[in-house]
């Protein structure tokens, strides 16, 4: 019979809408309002799951986020997700879920075997294992580790999800919908305050929807209900259901995990999946209530174990019987509620008190109900492999540590309960430093650190009274901070009923002839035993134990495990729980998909494209494209069956005879302005500015404060004080920050502005022997000879009616100009010079081509100015002046820049003149040396020079310019590579530089 | 993420804004003989407090302009922005 311990008539569900879904296979039904976990139980399957390291099998422990082993491989609109939580899932229709971690099937476990082979994995197994010998490492261990460990499994396909995120603000962001939120989100309303009330389930009320208590005459939903729909009428305020606070960041900032698709059935294309909050708030309630912890006792795992607030969830929300013959084990009243709720839909509850017998409204209600009641008792173990079978059960002796009567008393499910640890988990991301409770034996919240108080179970404080005074008291507090408002409402009167104090009791003594595992943390399969022999073996800081254990590791970050593991390590210390400290809270509360974090920040939407004014062009003309940071730069114009290799000599080759043209836009262009403005770039530029005319351009380099070469380029004046200034595509955005700090702090007194103008002008290199012949047809009105327009000259010029400002400069080594026109007019410019050039033989060139040009000509690039190398390192001695102060120069007189074995820059060619040596590679003299071979150097930039027709290098080397004409070996591991190589010059073509000056 | 006051601007999400160190860092004078000491403790030697500090912020994504702010690097409070010319 399907969904056979579904109780009639209760729960919240919507018994109308059946829906099927798959478990392992096998198909199911349960209703709409179930979750994945709700409806499994229904149709009474307990196992779900096999632990992480034993492979024991493992069922539903609780009803909410504090599940530590139901989680599931779930299968739902095409794509599968891992570790999805059974008990947070909605059930919707086609949804298939498998369990995780057991192969062939969770039913039939071979992993298993580790748990009859527990001795051997005792804490800290994996590393006292693996460690020898060292060799097997990476072949041996690390694969066997990774297939052992692990719980599902990640998809691989790309995921087609939507998801989105969102930046909201507010007055007040309260955090979970239980009384205490409920009371102060509705207090703060009312004022007037922009409120944002979060609730993680898809139902608001939290305890108030199991509770058996009365506010204002109605039941507790009733009054959660009457509020939410009050405050959904208010514009001010913003209900959220299904949505998680998983971060509180600095500042107020909280991070939100809303799940808007997945419990639909049908959702449009326009429907994200997930989406993410960041809500920065004024002020913050946090009233995220409490969980349940368990006593911990023999084989505590087993299936049908679970926490009595789960069980007391099931029956009253989702209208299911986790057991017909249930043992109710505790310390404390609350679980009575869940022992009479099961008396009431026909089971036979036993009720394990570890209490002296007592009365309270609840204990004497249990007993008016003929509930059986055995005080001073406790379980000792649970029987049974797949499921519990029967209790190993014992009456404790007076100081609990013993057992006077043991006996084994059957039953279909343990439900456990070991009073309540407030949820601090986002009060301690806020930085609120947390304290620890004796009288409720857990930590509570401290001093409020940001604009933040808990309150409710959160702080402590578990009667219904309290926590709907708090909730309105705060919310009132709120309202005077926000609006300076006092709040007219009308507390509620509450019934509920009173509750004795809990006994401290938190752990089974196990007898000496009885053998069982007893889990602290069920997530990560920690033991008692566990934890003392970290402790035996020297760990002290609860730090170092988690980690050496794994306690209160992994997803549920040990919700439920925590404060046992420290009473565990109190108690073997001999310390009390505070003394011992908690390990760290950190963010995310719960799991949080990948997807949702980036959001729509995918593909290309990753960052924002750069493209310049001819980009359209050069996709026509079979561009081939590189990234240069945000840009998009033209790699090589592919011509038929070219490789990147072949159409880069060609085009290389075609600037070195005839003319090019190469899209330049990308390059950093600065306007800088003022008076001032000579005396700032004469502090900037290592070398000298003063004197530089009208009309003229200057190549620079520029250094940081630490000597290291920052960036260079050339500059050009176009007026009295107006300077234009170029950088590499590169560090574009960081020598004008570079700038703008010492204008604005360092010399402020200097008159002078700086504004990036890049996006402003688009440009094109016309290198080559021709360029001047092209040039001279672009502008026929202008005297471009060598006297007019020499090199480093400037000019300005009507191209067909589009003013153009042109450079002769050039960093191919070849006479060329580089002719700028504002952007709207550079695809214009593009085309008129290829149309122009056309006669003169001219073909575009992309980075490769531009690239085998300087390196061949020996001018430095990004490769070489690393941030590791000073201007003597490269060649640019003579850029630096030694009669001014700049910025950087005092760091070149330090010794170690000194040493007359720096590394320099030099050129390699291959011994065979026809092997190309790899980037990267590392400068040896012996090749066969034996390791760790002393590295000479490394080779910064390989091309294939056009000019000799053999591979060429720069590298840079120790004593570089000393070892010109020896040989040497350029070594690469990564590409399997070892090549001879001779030290040459750096410059290999046009040693003089007398083309640029043609 | 941080909320920082840009004194141009007003409070801004910290990712609009890069970080620029310790404000009372001064540079040697220019053409001036600057002993190593001296020079190393300007480029290299940082305190690393833990506590209030007075450090540089720049609005890049903003004024572009350089700033200061009194922060405590343990707790990330920002206590008070002023604009180069002002004192903090």
């Amino acid at each position: 019979m399907s969904q056979e311990f579904r109780i009639k008539e209760k729960g919240y569900i919507n018994r109308n809408k059946l829906i099927n879904f798959k478990f392992n296979g096998k198909s199911y039904t349960g209703y709409e309002g179930d979750t994945l976990a709700s409806a499994l139980l229904a149709n009474g399957i307990h196992l779900v799951g096999r632990s992480f390291k034993y492979h024991r099998p493992r069922g539903f422990f609780a009803a909410g986020v504090d599940e530590p082993n139901a989680k599931l491989q779930v299968k739902l609109n095409g794509h599968s997700e891992p570790n999805v939580n059974a008990t947070e899932i909605e059930l919707v229709e086609g949804i298939s879920a498998t369990s995780q971690n057991c192969w062939p099937s969770v039913d039939f476990d071979v992993g298993a075997i580790n748990n009859l082979l527990n001795k051997f994995f005792p804490a800290g197994f994996y590393y006292k294992t693996f460690m020898w010998p060292k060799s097997f490492w990476y072949k041996i261990y690390e694969p066997f580790i990774r297939k052992a460990a692990g719980l599902g499994v990640a998809s691989t396909e790309k995921d087609r999800e939507r998801y989105e995120h969102k930046f909201e603000y507010c007055d007040l962001l309260v955090t979970g919908s239980g009384p205490a939120g409920l009371a102060s989100a509705y207090a703060a309303a009312k004022s007037g305050a922009k409120v944002i009330l979060a609730e993680d389930k898809h139902r608001f009320g939290g305890s108030l929807l199991m509770d058996d208590v009365s506010i204002d005459n109605l039941s507790g939903k009733d009054w959660a209900d009457k509020i939410i729909s009050e405050l959904k009428e208010m514009p001010n305020v913003t209900v959220k259901n299904r949505s998680q606070i998983f971060g509180y960041y600095d500042h107020n900032m909280l991070v939100m995990f809303e799940r808007t698709g997945d419990h639909l059935e049908k959702k449009s294309e326009f429907t994200p999946r997930q989406r993410l909050w960041y809500i920065r708030c004024k002020e913050v309630i946090l009233s995220t209530g409490s969980i349940e912890r368990p006593i911990v006792f023999g084989n505590n795992d087993t299936p049908g174990v679970m926490l009595s607030s789960g069980a007391k969830e099931y029956m009253k929300v989702y209208g299911v019987l986790v057991g017909r013959k249930p043992i109710i084990f505790t310390n404390n009243d609350s679980a009575y509620e869940t022992a009479i709720e099961f008396k009431n839909n026909g089971a036979d509850p036993l009720i394990l008190d570890t209490r002296k017998e007592q009365d309270s409204d609840l204990i004497n209600e249990a007993k008016n109900k003929g509930i059986n009641i055995k005080f001073n008792h406790a379980v000792i173990k649970a029987n049974g492999y797949k499921k519990v079978k029967s209790a190993t059960i014992g009456e404790l002796s007076e100081d609990k540590t013993k057992y006077d009567n043991i006996s084994t008393i059957k039953c279909d499910c343990i439900c456990v309960s070991g009073f309540w640890t407030p949820s601090v988990h986002l009060t301690s991301q806020s930085g609120n430093k947390l304290k620890f409770n004796k009288e409720i034996d857990a930590f509570i919240p401290d001093k409020s650190k940001q604009n933040e108080i808990t309150i409710g179970a959160a702080n402590g404080s578990f009667t219904l009274h309290d926590s709907i005074n708090a909730g309105f008291h705060a919310g009132n507090e709120v309202s005077k901070k926000i609006n300076n408002k006092n709040v007219d409402v009308q507390i509620p009167t509450v019934t509920e009923k009173k509750h004795n104090t809990h006994d401290k009791f938190w752990c089974a003594p196990l007898p000496k002839n009885i053998k069982a595992k007893r889990f602290v943390d069920f997530q990560n399969d920690v033991s008692v035993t566990d934890i003392e022999i970290a402790l035996r073996e020297g760990y002290r800081s609860i730090e170092h134990v988690k980690r050496y254990t794994t306690l209160g590791m992994a997803t549920d970050q040990g919700r439920t495990s925590n404060l046992n593991g420290l009473q565990l390590v109190s108690n073997i210390e001999n310390k009390i729980v505070p003394e011992v400290g908690h390990t760290t809270f950190r963010p995310p509360f719960t799991p949080v998909t990948i997807g949702t974090i980036v959001g729509r920040e995918v593909g290309k939407h990753f960052m924002p494209t750069r493209l310049t004014p001819m980009h359209n062009w050069h996709i026509k003309n079979n561009a081939v494209f590189v990234d240069a940071g945000a840009w998009k730069r033209p790699r090589y114009y592919k011509i038929g069956n070219e490789n990147m290799l072949e159409a880069a000599n060609r085009e290389a080759k075609n600037v070195r005879d005839k003319v090019g043209i190469c899209d330049v836009t990308t390059l950093g262009k600065i306007d800088v302005k003022g008076p001032d403005a000579a005396e700032f770039l004469n502090r900037v530029y290592t070398n000298a500015w003063m004197k530089l005319p009208i009309g003229k351009a200057r190549y620079g380099v520029m250094l940081r404060e630490d000597g290291m070469v920052m960036d260079d380029g050339t500059t050009t004046r176009i007026s009295e004080n107006h300077y234009h200034m170029t950088t590499t595509t590169a560090q574009a955005a960081n020598v004008l920050s570079h700038l703008e700090y010492y204008l604005q702090i360092v010399w402020p007194e200097l008159n002078v502005n700086v504004l990036s103008t890049t996006e402003q002008w688009a440009g094109a290199a016309l290198a080559g022997p021709k360029s001047r012949d092209v040039l001279a047809k672009l502008f026929p009105n202008l005297n471009v000879s060598n006297e007019s327009l020499p090199f480093m000259g400037f000019t300005e010029g009507d191209l067909f009616g589009v003013p153009a400002r042109i450079f002769r400069i050039s960093f191919s080594g070849e006479l060329a100009y580089e002719i700028n026109v504002k952007s709207d007019h550079g695809l214009f410019m593009w085309e008129k010079i290829m149309e122009i050039g056309k006669e003169f033989g001219i073909q575009p060139y992309g980075t490769e081509a531009l690239s085998t040009l300087r390196i061949e000509m020996g001018h430095v690039a990004g490769p070489e100015l690393d941030g590791r190398t000073i201007p003597y390192d490269v060649s640019l001695d003579g850029m630096v002046s030694k009669k001014k102060d700049f910025i950087g120069k005092r760091s070149l007189s330090k010794s170690a820049f000194n040493q007359s074995d720096r590394q320099k820059i030099v050129g390699l060619v291959p011994i065979d003149r026809k092997t190309s040596i790899p980037e990267g590679s590392h400068l040896v003299i012996d090749k066969n040396a034996k390791l760790p071979n002393p590295k000479l150097g490394h080779v910064s930039s390989s091309c294939w020079s056009v000019e000799n027709n053999n591979p060429f290098s720069l590298a840079i080397l120790k004593d570089g310019k000393n070892m010109i004409g020896k040989k040497l070996f350029a070594v690469s591991p990564l590409k399997n590579k070892s090549i001879e190589v001779e030290v040459i010059s750096s410059h290999y073509v046009d040693h003089e530089g007398k083309r640029v000056r043609s | 993420m941080l909320h920082i006051k840009c004194p141009y601007c007003g409070i801004r999400s910290q990712n609009e804004f890069a970080y620029g160190g310790d404000a009372s860092v001064k540079r040697p004078e220019l053409n001036k003989d600057v002993p190593d000491k001296e020079w190393d403790d300007f480029v290299y030697n940082r305190k690393s407090l833990r506590g209030k500090h007075i450090e540089l912020w720049h609005h890049v994504s903003g004024c572009r302009q350089w700033f200061k702010a009194q922060r405590d690097t343990a707790t990330h409070e920002i206590f008070k922005t002023a604009t180069m010319n002002e004192e903090i």
